[in-house]
């Protein structure tokens, strides 16, 4: 296997949407873990495909498994059932082809920016020279080319959170994962975050799977919107989101966006309504009377 | 320069403590052999090591701690790293672990006399028993510490557990197993010195104890110094590595 290190942008595939294999791909995809001994099912047979190339941002209430279907598609977590696929084949542990951004930016305090970029290519065991030109790249693909002596302690939390963002593409993954990535930001630097996203997104090439809370981050950034309902997650609606690109802030057709995200609203609202029935009774509502009670 | 004011107050102190020490001795007339004044220890003190009876014996006192560390501190991190890594060792050894620590240490150094002997090795024996058990639990808990979520950063690159521990683990306990080893080397100090009256030709223990036998009480005093002495000079050392190496987590 020869990487091509000093490259930061894949070379250009076919654009998103063509019919060709898809980036991502899940099949009956069931996840669940023990809790006292009570097996809790978290994901509740996933079926989706996402095309190269484009974005998708998943919305659903709180706690309703998003993260953890992030880590599933990552590898982190297996799957019970059902398959993952990247590219056309099977996710089974945690995959160079996947690159993962934790909510927080989880740098290793005692490396320099520059260090911690570098740590997935130590890792995989590349030679100093690939990972000097590489993380120089990546560096500068995320504006931090004159941060590299810096600390995480040194910089910004939206700093840091680059910094993660260039660790993660760093062995050139044919798809990123970002888990509210940008949710620790005020929401002016969070706004100018996502615009710096779009932009980075079209270099490399890479599709994108993003969690977010916000309905609006969500249509500005997404080509498809995807809402899940509360534990067990399942998908509840699959909402394309038309606005044309390159998106700017200021551009955006209003009336398209409000369309949009009052759809994706609405299909939420009656998510979060069921949410909240589970929650207040956390047992179905075929369980006996005495079970509620012990 | 910033240096003064960390130096200068520890040096105000010493000199009211030697000018208290003094007044004492002047004031309640002491004989040298029960309470010799600092003016005297010192001068005990520089002849012993211009005339040669203090190197020999100071030489012994830090090889046994040097070989009691070298041989406990390497046992304790890797002990303390396995049981904070493996559910099974942690349940087998933690018993006796705690066992032992209850057991003080110095109890053994007869045991440990009756099966070593008196000389460099069974010291040193005793200064690595009492170096490990600190290091243990620092290590212990230091790694036990290291924040899951860097763990599983560094698990979605695909690391070894070499990478883990090399790359993420051991940097990140570091500040905790340093710790545990400032701890160590201040009782090995201490091991050291009761190993050797516990028998030995050489050695400040044995200095002691040889000056306490024949009431040259001022030369008992310069060899309590010179433990002081090695006892900061190990513990900055580590200090210094601290300072050079642990960067604590943010």
């Amino acid at each position: 296997m020869t990487a091509e290190p000093g490259r930061a942008l894949r070379d250009p595939g076919p654009p998103a949407g063509d019919g060709s294999v898809p980036a991502i791909h899940l099949d009956g995809v069931r996840f669940g873990f023990q809790i006292d001994g009570r097996q809790t099912e978290v994901i509740a047979g996933l079926d989706l495909e996402i095309a190269p190339r484009s974005i998708v941002a998943l919305v659903g209430p709180n706690g309703c498994g998003k993260s953890t279907l992030l880590r599933v598609i990552a590898g982190l977590l297996p799957a019970r059932s059902g398959t993952v696929e990247v590219e056309g084949r099977p996710v089974t542990g945690p995959d160079p082809r996947v690159g993962l951004v934790f909510q927080e930016p989880r740098l290793l305090p005692w490396r320099s920016a520059f260090a911690n970029v570098a740590f997935p290519l130590e890792v995989a065991g590349r030679d100093r020279g690939a990972r000097e030109r590489r993380v120089t790249d990546l560096l500068g693909l995320v504006g931090l080319r004159d941060w590299s002596r810096a600390r995480p302690a040194e910089l910004s939390g939206g700093m840091r959170q680059r910094v993660a963002i260039a660790r993660a593409l760093a062995l050139e993954p044919a798809v990123l994962l970002l888990d509210e990535p940008f949710s620790a930001l005020d929401s002016l630097t969070r706004e100018r975050f996502n615009v710096e996203l779009l932009r980075l997104w079209e270099r490399i090439g890479a599709t994108i799977v993003l969690v977010t809370h916000s309905i609006a981050e969500a249509v500005f950034l997404a080509d498809r919107v995807l809402v899940l309902s509360p534990r067990p997650a399942q998908l509840v609606a699959d909402v394309a989101v038309d606005l044309p690109r390159p998106r700017r802030p200021g551009d955006l057709d209003a009336a398209a966006v409000t369309r949009t995200a009052a759809e994706i609203r609405a299909h939420l609202e009656g998510a979060t309504d069921d949410a909240f029935a589970v929650a207040t009774g956390d047992v179905p509502a075929h369980a006996q009377p005495d079970e509620v009670i012990s | 320069m910033i240096r003064r004011d960390r130096v200068v107050p520890p040096l105000l102190a010493l000199a009211a403590f030697l000018a208290g020490w003094q007044l004492l001795v002047f004031v309640g007339g002491y004989a040298t052999f029960i309470l010799p004044g600092p003016l005297v220890v010192g001068e005990r003190f520089v002849v012993a090591w211009t005339d040669g009876t203090m190197a020999p014996h100071a030489i012994t006192t830090l090889a046994e701690i040097g070989f009691g560390f070298i041989g406990g501190a390497p046992a304790g991190m890797l002990t303390g790293y396995v049981m904070a890594r493996s559910r099974l060792v942690n349940r087998v050894l933690s018993p006796y672990l705690v066992a032992a620590q209850a057991v003080p240490i110095l109890a053994l150094a007869p045991l440990i006399a009756l099966w070593f002997g008196s000389g460099l090795f069974a010291h040193s024996v005793i200064v690595a028993l009492i170096v490990f058990f600190p290091v243990v639990i620092s290590t212990l808990v230091a790694v036990r510490g290291v924040d899951r979520r860097l763990l599983e950063m560094a698990r979605s690159y695909r690391v070894t557990r070499g990478q883990r521990l090399r790359m993420v683990e051991l940097p990140a306990a570091l500040p905790g197993i340093l710790g545990g080893l400032r701890i160590g080397v201040t009782l090995a100090v201490v091991g050291a010195i009761v190993a050797e009256w516990t028998g030995g030709e050489t050695g400040l223990g044995v200095l002691i104890n040889l000056a306490r036998y024949s009431f040259k009480t001022p030369l008992m005093f310069a060899a309590l110094l010179t433990i002081a002495l090695i006892g900061v000079a190990l513990y900055s050392v580590v200090l210094l590595v601290e300072r050079r190496y642990a960067i604590p987590a943010a």
